[in-house]
């Protein structure tokens, strides 16, 4: 099962590493990996969507909670949570093309973000799944290009992942 | 006080405690060296091998409970002492370690002798550093002292540029006296009510065993473990790890489990209604097929580090705790209540082992003229009255030792368990020599483990360590021929070691004393002369039957029920 841990980690060089390195020695999946500093400089926050069975989902988040540089982490999965991921997504848009883009970029609520006589650049922005709906949506041919963030998460509710 | 980095390093040292540091100079680390010239009270150890370091460090914290300390030159110096980093990583031994790195601003330009250190050994220590500034150094070799002592216990590498120990910049000196890490807090305590709840079970067991590991010789819980079993009346198991803890000669120890355990020990295992584990991480050489481990057994499990828990091996009742503490306030527990064990049951099951221990899954040939293996180890111990600290390469030799050399106290055998490492032995042993000058000190080796850190000799040579060697020779790689015999028809591929150094001359032209014993009559006395150069390295080459195989054996992908006994039989 998919599953998105959050991580609160010193702001330290190689703390990245840290965890990309556990999840390669140890053979466990990473799909996406999302990295920056918060508030507090002296601290990241990392979130991370990886997959696997209940035994290896306790494994991960035991492992991860040794490292020395990691402070707090929560498995978003198991309670109420927002995800959010933004993509840009670059698309060939000529003539007949680019009313129905258009139209498509609303219906999926994203921003066209770049226009050339030939391409529309569009921004969107909702869980990994409406993105991959979009992709799907849209004629393969006429995708040029492809970025993502990898998503971000946080908790429904008052409380908040903080020291 | 204004020091420099390299004075800086000298200062906490002492300021921690260290006494020994076991190294190997070079160029950037001759600052530090330099500073450690100007003293006396730290004691450097020159190694004639950066791993051999790593190895001395690591025997020296198994022997005495504190941290070894070890300091090496950057590049091939950090590469070298790799294999000992990962060695105490495996087996959890408190160990930092300090590495020379080329200048800070030349870092990432492959300067000579770089390598990125911090990378390279990132998966094989509890946590490492890179200092970049000099501020920073004392609060980081805190840390790494904390870090590495601390919870369950590792090796830290503190990796230090060049520029950072250079004399002609001083700063303040402070050592902090205390660290707080907001991200790194071991826990200190057992939860009581799991304790409660682990006892509870314990009285209502009809067939319990305890199964522990290196966690209790390395929290020093032995006392409180033995006081628990003896109150209990439960039989115990120990893992190759945790030998010692419970006394080899108490009367409920059923000797050592797993791969090359007793026949008694693995059937325990397998026929027991409840498993209490101390300190042990169910390795695959202890479970055999997981699949059909303790099949009808509640696990109780204590260990310092959650990530054990629950691993290979399901687990009904976690403690997360350091284990003197669990163990303590879990004997307390059961004085306090009501509650006995089931003493019929008890003695029903005490007769099912007494049943199984009547196979003397261990004997051997006794009247055989070539020496036998197993024979030199009990003759080890005869000589020494069972108290050397005995050390250990890795292969037949290990298991023989492991299994004959009943150990009645902790930390007196060390080996590497986890990661192998041939090549242990003799450094380690100089380590503990250093920690124990007045001890007996014995590596039981094999004639290809020795091989591979055989440089040490000179080092032992240098700081007059009379360690006593003691060579089972048979002319193979032992464990690796036991597997081809049985696993691949007896195609010896790549095993044979025949060839080697006449060990005798060897071993005088290094300016000790070499001896060789051929015949079983003469194994006593051989050894005897041995021990009796107090103050002498004595490297006693024991040829004995190539073809001895260790047994039990439970074949790779079986339960604990299905062990060969001797050469030639079917499973049982």
């Amino acid at each position: 099962m998919r599953h998105i841990i959050s991580i609160l980690m010193e702001n330290e060089s190689g703390a990245l590493a840290r965890v990309a390195n556990l999840f390669t020695a140890r053979g466990y999946n990473i799909e996406s990996l999302t990295v920056a500093p918060t508030e507090d400089l002296s601290l990241s926050r990392m979130t991370l969507v990886t997959s696997g069975s209940d035994e290896i989902i306790e494994q991960i988040t035991k492992q991860l909670n040794k490292l020395v540089d990691v402070v707090k982490l929560v498995d978003l999965t198991e309670g109420g949570h927002i995800e959010r991921e933004m993509m840009l997504i670059k698309l060939r848009a000529e003539r007949t093309q680019r009313e129905e883009i258009k139209r498509l970029v609303d219906i999926f609520r994203g921003k066209i973000i770049d226009v050339t006589d030939t391409s529309y650049t569009v921004e969107l922005t909702g869980a990994a799944s409406k993105l991959n709906a979009f992709i799907e949506a849209v004629n393969e041919e006429l995708i040029i290009e492809v970025v993502r963030t990898g998503p971000s998460g946080i908790g429904r509710g008052p409380k908040g992942l903080s020291l | 006080m204004e020091l420099s980095g390299g004075e800086i390093i000298v200062q906490c040292l002492r300021d921690e405690g260290v006494e020994h540091v076991f190294g190997y100079p070079g160029g950037a680390v001759l600052h530090i060296y330099d500073a450690l010239f100007k003293q006396k009270e730290l004691k450097h150890i020159l190694v004639r091998h950066e791993q051999a370091a790593g190895h001395a460090a690591d025997g020296y914290a198994r022997a005495t409970g504190k941290p070894g300390v070890v300091l090496v030159t950057s590049g091939p110096g950090a590469t070298n002492v790799v294999t000992g980093v990962a060695t105490a990583f495996m087996d959890s031994i408190p160990m930092v370690v300090l590495t020379g790195q080329v200048p800070t601003p030349v870092i990432g330009s492959d300067a000579f002798q770089e390598v990125d250190t911090v990378g390279i050994t990132r998966p094989c220590v509890k946590h490492n550093f890179l200092v970049k500034r000099l501020e920073d150094l004392a609060d980081t070799i805190k840390k790494a002292f904390y870090i590495a002592t601390t919870g369950r216990p590792g090796p830290v590498v503190i990796d230090i540029p060049k520029d950072i120990t250079d004399p002609g910049i001083k700063i303040p000196y402070h050592y902090p006296n205390k660290v707080k890490m907001r991200s790194y807090n071991p826990v200190v305590k057992g939860h009581l009510g799991q304790i409660k709840k682990a006892v509870k079970i314990l009285m209502e067991a009809e067939r319990p065993v305890f199964y522990t590991g290196g966690g209790v010789v390395l929290d020093d819980a032995a006392k409180p473990l033995t006081d628990l079993v003896d109150t209990l009346g439960f039989p115990i198991t120990q893992t190759l790890m945790g030998l010692g803890a419970y006394p080899g000669s108490g009367k409920n120890f059923l000797g050592m489990l797993g791969m090359h355990g007793t026949y008694e020990a693995n059937m325990a295992m397998h026929e027991t209604d409840v498993l209490i584990a101390v300190g042990a991480r169910f390795d695959d050489r202890v479970t055999g097929h997981v699949k059909q481990f303790c099949p009808d057994a509640t696990i109780i499990h204590v260990d310092i580090d959650p990530s054990s828990i629950s691993k290979n091996v399901r687990v009904d009742v976690p403690i997360v705790g350091p284990v003197k503490q669990v163990l303590k306030d879990m004997l307390k527990v059961v004085n306090e209540g009501d509650k006995k064990p089931k003493q019929q049951a008890l003695k029903k099951w005490w007769k099912q082992i007494d049943k199984w221990r009547a196979m003397d899954c261990m004997k051997y040939d006794k009247k055989s003229e070539l020496i036998k293996p197993q024979q030199a180890v009990e003759m080890l111990h005869k000589v020494t009255k069972g108290d050397a600290y005995v050390t250990s390469d890795v292969g037949q030799h290990q298991m023989f030792a492991a299994q004959f050399y009943r150990f009645d106290k902790p930390r007196r055998w060390i080996n590497s368990g986890g990661l192998g490492t041939m090549g242990f032995g003799l450094p380690a042993a100089i380590g503990v020599q250093m920690a124990h000058p007045k001890a007996d000190v014995a590596v039981v080796t094999g004639e290809s483990s020795i091989q591979m850190c055989i440089q040490e000799l000179a080092t032992c040579l240098q700081y007059d360590l009379p360690i006593k060697i003691i060579l089972l020779n048979n002319g193979y790689m032992g464990m690796v021929r036991q597997w081809q015999e049985f696993f691949y028809d007896s195609r010896y591929s790549q095993s044979g070691m025949s060839v080697t150094p006449d060990f005798v001359k060897l071993t005088e032209s290094y300016g000790h004393i070499g001896m060789r014993v051929e015949k079983s009559e003469d194994l006593e006395g051989a050894m005897k002369e041995a021990f009796s150069h107090k103050d002498r390295l004595v490297f006693l080459d024991v040829v004995v039957d190539p073809s001895e195989n260790v047994y039990p054996m439970i074949a790779a992908g079986k339960g604990h029920h299905e062990m060969y006994l001797s050469p030639g039989s079917e499973l049982v």
